[in-house]
């Protein structure tokens, strides 16, 4: 028996998700034309294929507007959830008043929210926004404040020792520390910001991926409907791969320290 | 022996740490005086309360009672005053050798050039000339406490206080730091407190020894090394290391 080197290994791990999608995917295809399943009720993956090349005009419109709203809404809930966890953690009477209203707020379910938002603020693009940054900035926020928290107390020893203020404190070690927190925070909320962006869409508006799900349903035009799935759930994945990319780039030490503590076992 | 001359003063020192539904009195009546150039160490065993009477030399917690200065004054803010310095090396990960070392500085407002140049001269007197820019995840434990070292001695205080700051290494390399510990202590004299419960190196490393009883921990003993400093390893095989370790083994075990 041959042994595979690490390389073949790594490839084959690789190889596995498409494989099954592909297997998926085939099986799909071939029940439709087996059992003969309409087009409006189950569309063939070979018929949404062809819908995403046909229609990629009025697609990529649709698609640019969903993913302007998911990228601005997932920037404000950055932005806010940073500076959440920041008041939080450097404030304990700020920690004590606004942390069980953020957590309040996730019990209101988005849905409910989303139709206000309409009346309110009418059709366009910042209800949208809003309703993608309601939904992403608290995994953004929860994650950020565990990170900023993790901070080992004898650091904290040394730091007071050495004469460092909070401010101190917090510039040079809580902020750094609670980047691969932060990271994971963000794979999470890019991947609710598409949902949110497609719920905003669904309660109300004249364009985007979601808008044209929800018009092209009753029309029957279901390959529409899963091309746009396809399409969205491509958005997704590219901007949770650009998110890792980017915490690679950001906080290189992370990887590296895990990987040494592997080699340490 | 009171001398108000002494570097370090504390006398009568209580302390008694509230929990929630009990207190507990670790330092009863603890007496200390260091003069200025010594090298004093703390022995004790484990949870006799000498790491927070190091922690209230340091300013990070405070006595109910007694007295306490440093150089003369009573001070109540001894924070950012004394250097303090841990057994783990608490290095940070995203910081080179270099940068990790001018930290204290930094945050007592040194400009970046002017720390740094300060802190390469010590990284070639503790053998890290080409580590500057190395990051803590890739040297070994030896490497990185002596990084740790150059951070606690840039901040340039005379007043020393290590909490068992060798006793994460393996056996090498802290024979190696110590015996460049005391070199260190020849060319910049400092008073040094020195919390450890390891009894071979507190004689090798100091001139007196203050062992703490189990909790509450109170000096039980207080004992003068015959060896005069500098001095170098080959003193572990000496008579008299031989007869100071054994003696303070009963002492210790005893308790």
């Amino acid at each position: 028996m041959t042994y595979w080197t690490k390389n073949q290994k790594k490839a084959f791990q690789y190889m596995i998700a498409p494989c099954i999608i592909v297997v998926l995917l085939l099986t799909w295809e071939f029940l439709v034309h087996i059992r003969d399943i309409p087009n409006w009720l189950l569309p063939a993956p070979s018929d949404i294929t062809v819908t995403l090349f046909q229609d990629a005009w009025m697609l990529s419109g649709h698609t640019w507007v969903t993913f302007i709203e998911v990228v601005l809404g997932f920037g404000v809930a950055v932005v806010a959830g940073v500076f959440l966890a920041s008041v939080i953690t450097l404030s304990r009477s700020v920690e004590q008043s606004i942390y069980p209203i953020i957590i309040a707020s996730q019990t209101i379910p988005i849905i409910v929210i989303a139709p206000m938002l309409l009346v309110w603020i009418g059709y366009g693009l910042t209800p949208k926004i809003i309703v993608v940054a309601l939904i992403s900035f608290f995994p953004v926020t929860v994650n950020m404040v565990d990170g900023l928290r993790a901070i080992d107390p004898d650091m904290q020893r040394v730091l007071r020792t050495m004469g460092a203020n909070k401010w101190q404190e917090f510039i040079k070690v809580r902020f750094p520390t609670s980047l691969p927190y932060l990271f994971s925070g963000l794979k999470v909320a890019i991947a609710v910001s598409v949902i949110g962006a497609v719920i905003g869409e669904w309660v109300g508006s004249k364009e985007g991926l979601g808008y044209l799900m929800i018009r092209s349903k009753p029309q029957f035009q279901t390959e529409r409907v899963f091309a746009a799935i396809v399409i969205l759930s491509f958005m997704g994945v590219l901007l949770f791969i650009l998110i890792g990319l980017l915490q690679r780039l950001l906080t290189p030490w992370h990887r590296r320290e895990v990987e040494s503590k592997k080699l340490d076992d | 022996m009171v001398s108000t001359d002494a570097k370090i003063n504390v006398t009568d020192l209580d302390k008694t740490i509230r929990g929630k539904d009990k207190s507990l009195l670790v330092l009863r009546k603890v007496n200390l005086h260091v003069m200025e150039g010594e090298v004093v160490s703390i022995l004790g065993p484990s949870g006799c309360g000498k790491t927070t009477l190091l922690n209230i030399l340091a300013g990070l917690d405070e006595a109910d009672v007694g007295n306490l200065n440093i150089s003369g004054v009573q001070t109540s803010k001894r924070l950012g005053s004394v250097a303090y310095m841990q057994q783990k090396d608490l290095l940070l990960p995203w910081r080179s050798m270099l940068s990790n070392a001018i930290l204290g500085l930094e945050v007592q407002g040194v400009s970046k050039d002017i720390a740094k140049d300060r802190a390469l001269n010590y990284f070639e007197e503790f053998g890290l000339s080409g580590f500057e820019d190395e990051y803590p995840f890739a040297l070994s434990g030896g490497m990185r406490q002596r990084v740790a070292f150059i951070r606690t001695l840039l901040l340039d205080s005379d007043v020393l206080l290590l909490d068992e700051p060798f006793s994460a290494l393996d056996a090498l390399s802290r024979v190696r730091l110590q015996e460049w510990f005391l070199e260190l202590m020849d060319s910049i004299p400092k008073t040094v407190v020195l919390v450890t419960h390891d009894v071979e190196e507190a004689i090798f490393l100091s001139d007196r020894i203050y062992v703490m009883s189990a909790r509450p921990g109170e000096i039980n003993e207080i004992i003068s090394i015959p060896f005069s400093r500098p001095r170098d390893f080959d003193v572990v095989g000496h008579e008299l290391f031989v007869q100071l370790k054994t003696r303070l083994l009963s002492i210790l075990r005893g308790m």
